[in-house]
């Protein structure tokens, strides 16, 4: 694929070179001379010096041929201006780095009306990841798909469990819980389940559910999540908003220590439901008075580094059980990683790896109408997406009364960026997504799916 | 310094020239020449020196970095010269080694000097050995090896181009090395190709058409008869006319043509400014050289012959213009010095650079007025940074110093000054004939060995544009510096005691 990458700063040059590596035909510009000559110098890819937005620029760049631009500049007006001018310029599709968080909840409208493929928010998108790791435990394996909105948990069923010779079909019943069973291994064959499938301990099975149902439905089956009840935040920044919404979403409480009595005050006007101190995180009496030590969970979120690791360092030493410490410079993982802190978390790194993805998924589904294709398991199962046209000859019809093929299962419909998990009376409607999950191979349109 | 992986690359660029010898067996095996068998000998030795190569070196760490990439391009050059060399060497039309190193290092930086006082007692397969040089040589050998094989990991690829490819900063086509690498190659075979096609269309023998061809294309300049190209129809020596011309232009030219946009090309100011001082020379010379000639067309032909072979630093030559009035010869020697264009096979100074240079004459001249004034300079629109005048500068004074310390030492042979001041400049521009003692009729043989050795380098200096060559005389290159040596031995030690400080935090 030819794509082009606005902005060469850190995330731009983990694109630059994940992707080249990859095989990609990548161009990057950048305003600054000097960050183009030392990215192209670095990986195989050509550069230009100058403003991404601007029309010639980009025709210089090739826009015209090129399949898929990127625009991570630190700007996000700037990046939307990208999007937008290289829509209008070339055919390509668009993915925008956005982070203002006034924007945030305008995320489908912009991405709807400018046509943009994919928005990315990297403080939101390290938020997520930060409350996925603190809600499971690693027994857990977690797959994103349809643009990082819909999560497939992957886990073995414990033998003593409730799931042991459950039949799919009384789920719902039995357990009073909203989820859906999108794929289950069995002596390493993968099938994908129907109504009248028999769960058995020890298979691993995949499911679909809304957040708030995911703890409730693990605490029924009787596997230990390990989820934390409490969490403390250090930094009080954007990343520590979204966390904290999610978080409190799920049912965990959120104490958050930070500096700046505006933010703070700021905070308590965003989330009633949090506690907000005011304070110095590294103030150790502070954190001590603060409970520390009954805390479950620690996430030092300040914008240092240093401050982070000693922070978790001393959080660990407490032994608080769950840790996340966000670093920004990952060039000295080595060292991080011996320092033996729980889990790293680095935005920049989850914002490209986030893009990569999506891009992976765009180059697999190259040439067909799938707008992205996820592998999954081994290359076992695939995730498609598909857009829903004005001609799609099944809408409106509930999907109980269709007939899909086997191996074939409709996991969610997103519908203007809500995530639903469909049931027998939900219906498809053109301009919905829809995420198949499939041990089928080939399918290249939302009618393949369909019995013929 | 990463030794192996140098090491290995310059084994396969060894096999890569034993696979460039081969067409040359063709041509012996058509012309029924026995002493091909050397050329056979020689691809041996070539491939055994290559799998040598190849097989001693075990590459822990595949990336290179730029410092790498600059001594493989230049050593990659003084290899294959001296490898090339082993055909002349061996069938003994060179008895002395050190010549036949000239000849060949002559023929891959295309100058096309030669100290071969018969070229016609040459066999078809050397000769045609002698040009194919000029055409490898011309793109350039890396350039092309690139195009067809991944040499090196990732973006360090890039540093090998750029050691190689003429002028001021080298911008890629397409973001893959390998890929621009690809199209250079593919205009320069097209253009190629449709030379030979047009020369073969005006009578000219097979083997003749062919290896002039390559002296064209690559702007080299090695015939195959003794009057160079004098003895040629006039057809066929304005078909080289214009194809050396073409040789000279830069290839971003042509690729505009691939893009569909041929009416950009003269949006480029540095291809204006060639085919303006072409045309200037021209009209300039033909005035001088007119009382010479009968007629006026013949003058034109060979002003414009002499003016095309010696700007794109060919060095094909239809008359002796060393007979020509003063005026005519200083014009010529300019021309010299100006060279082609960035970015195509020819040498010399290269004419965006003497624009660039130009303008920071003029930019400094406005500044002695106004010593407040802040100015940029702008080439095709585009503000210059600091680091690419810089590279122009210094590019400018090595130049001259190269050239300077070249006269001295091969002006022990006690040669006159013309001859001598010719042949540096002549070798150095990669153009072949000088003046004098060393014009186109004449030839090299005279100087002795040391003088001949000082030459090999100025040929490759100047292929190379000076810095890549330089940098294998600095002592920096070759050691690792002495902050690096020092953690290496230190490393240990280091290592354990920063374990133990991290034990510590393992609470």
């Amino acid at each position: 694929m030819k794509i082009i990458i606005v902005g060469a700063g850190k995330v731009g040059e983990t694109l630059a070179a994940d992707l080249s590596r990859e095989g990609n035909d990548i161009t990057v510009i950048d305003k600054v001379d000097s960050v183009v000559d030392h990215v192209c110098g670095r990986y195989d890819i050509m550069g230009f010096t100058g403003n991404g937005a601007s029309y010639s620029v980009l025709m210089d760049a090739d826009i015209e041929h090129a399949d898929l631009m990127i625009a991570v500049t630190g700007e996000d007006e700037l990046n939307l201006l990208c999007c937008l001018i290289a829509r209008k310029a070339g055919h390509c599709q668009t993915i925008a780095r956005v982070r203002n968080p006034e924007y945030n909840r305008e995320v489908s409208f912009i991405k709807e009306e400018l046509g943009l493929a994919l928005i990315i928010n990297q403080e939101f998108t390290s938020a997520q990841e930060i409350a996925r790791l603190l809600r499971f435990p690693t027994a857990i394996e977690i797959d994103t798909f349809a643009k990082g909105r819909a999560e497939l948990l992957h886990f073995r069923i414990p033998g003593d469990s409730v799931l042991d010779g459950l039949r799919l079909i009384d789920l719902h019943s039995r357990l009073d819980c909203n989820v859906l069973v999108c794929t289950l291994e069995r002596e390493n064959m993968m099938i994908i389940p129907q109504g009248d499938t028999i769960l058995r301990g020890g298979d691993v099975i995949s499911i679909v559910a809304p957040v708030e149902e995911q703890v409730k439905f693990f605490n029924r089956i009787g596997l230990k999540t390990n989820a934390v009840k409490n969490v403390m935040i250090i930094g009080g920044g954007e990343i520590a908003f979204y966390l904290t919404k999610l978080l409190l979403h799920s049912g965990i409480q959120v104490k958050i220590i930070e500096k700046e009595l505006s933010r703070c005050e700021e905070l308590a006007e965003l989330l009633p439901r949090a506690t907000i101190i005011h304070g110095d995180g590294s103030d150790k009496t502070l954190l001590e008075e603060e409970g520390i030590r009954s805390a479950e969970g620690f996430v030092s979120l300040t914008g240092i580094d240093e401050e982070n690791i000693v922070l978790s360092l001393y959080a660990k030493a407490l032994g608080v059980r769950k840790i996340v410490t966000k670093v920004d410079r990952i060039a000295f993982e080595e060292v991080f990683d011996r320092l033996n802190l729980d889990t790293m978390v680095s935005p920049k790194r989850i914002t490209a790896e986030h893009i990569l993805q999506y891009v992976r998924a765009m180059k697999n589904s190259y040439g067909s109408n799938v707008e992205t294709l996820h592998r999954m398991l081994d290359d076992q199962a695939e995730a498609l997406e598909f857009l829903i046209r004005d001609n799609f000859a099944h809408a409106e019809i509930p999907l109980k009364d269709l007939s899909l093929k086997k191996g074939v299962l409709v996991a969610c419909i997103n519908r203007k960026g809500k995530i639903i998990l469909p049931r027998g009376n939900d219906v498809i409607r053109p301009g919905d997504t829809v995420v198949i999950i499939t041990s089928l191979k080939g399918l290249n349109d939302i009618s393949d799916i369909f019995q013929k | 310094m990463n030794f192996a992986m140098i090491f290995r690359i310059l084994g396969w660029m060894l096999l890569f020239e034993a696979l460039f010898m081969s067409p040359s067996v063709v041509v012996g095996a058509v012309y029924r020449e026995g002493d091909v068998i050397w050329l056979l000998v020689s691809i041996l030795v070539c491939a055994a020196a290559a799998i040598l190569f190849v097989l001693v070196s075990r590459p822990k760490e595949r990336r290179i970095y730029a410092r790498e990439g600059v001594v493989i391009c230049a050593l990659v050059w003084f290899l294959y010269s001296i490898f090339g060399a082993l055909p002349f060497r061996l069938s003994g039309y060179i008895p002395n080694m050190f010549d036949a190193v000239f000849e060949t290092a002559s023929g891959f930086t295309t100058t096309g000097a030669s100290i071969l006082t018969d070229v016609e007692a040459l066999p078809h397969w050397l000769l045609f050995w002698r040009s194919f040089t000029h055409w490898v040589g011309g793109m350039g050998i890396l350039v092309f090896v690139m195009a067809i094989v991944p040499l090196a990991a990732g973006g360090s690829a890039m540093f090998l181009m750029k050691a190689e490819s003429p002028g001021p900063s080298v911008k890629k086509m397409v973001p893959k090395a390998s890929q621009t690498a690809g199209i250079l190659y593919k205009m320069y075979l097209v253009i190629t190709v449709i030379e030979l096609v047009l020369l073969l269309i005006g009578r000219m023998p097979w083997f003749d058409a062919f290896c002039l061809t390559f002296g064209t294309a690559g702007t080299g300049g090695f015939g195959v008869l003794n009057s160079s190209v004098g003895s040629y129809t006039t057809y066929q020596q304005v078909v080289i006319t214009i194809f050396m011309i073409l040789f000279g232009t830069n290839f971003s030219a042509y690729y505009l043509i691939m893009l569909r946009k041929p009416k950009d090309i003269f949006g480029i100011s540095e291809v204006r400014a060639y085919y303006g001082v072409i045309l200037i020379s021209i009209i300039l010379i033909t005035v001088n050289i007119l009382p010479m000639y009968a007629n006026i067309g013949t003058a034109i032909k060979d002003a414009a012959f002499q003016v095309g072979s010696i700007i794109t630093t060919t060095g094909y030559s239809t008359t002796d213009f060393d007979l020509w009035p003063s005026f005519s010869k200083w014009i010529l020697v300019l021309l010299m010095f100006c060279g082609a264009c960035a970015g195509s096979t020819g040498g010399g100074i290269k004419v965006s650079r003497i624009q660039v240079a130009v303008k920071t004459i003029a930019k400094e001249l406005d500044n002695a007025i106004h010593p407040n004034n802040i100015r940029k300079i702008k080439y095709d629109g585009k503000t210059l940074e600091h680091s690419v005048l810089r590279g122009i500068n210094v590019f400018l004074v090595s130049y001259f110093l190269v050239m300077g310390a070249s006269i001295l030492l091969i002006s022990i042979d006690n040669f006159d000054l013309e001859t001598n001041f010719t042949a540096v400049v002549a070798t150095l521009n990669n153009i072949g004939p000088g003046l004098a003692g060393v014009g186109p009729v004449r030839n090299y043989s005279g100087y002795s060995t040391f003088s001949t050795c000082v030459l090999i380098f100025d040929m490759i200096a100047g292929r190379l544009e000076i810095l890549p060559v330089l940098v294998l005389f600095s002592v920096h290159t070759w050691r690792d510096g002495d902050m690096l040596t020092y953690q290496k031995r230190a490393s240990k030690s280091r290592m354990e005691e920063e374990s133990r400080f991290l034990d510590d935090f393992d609470i």
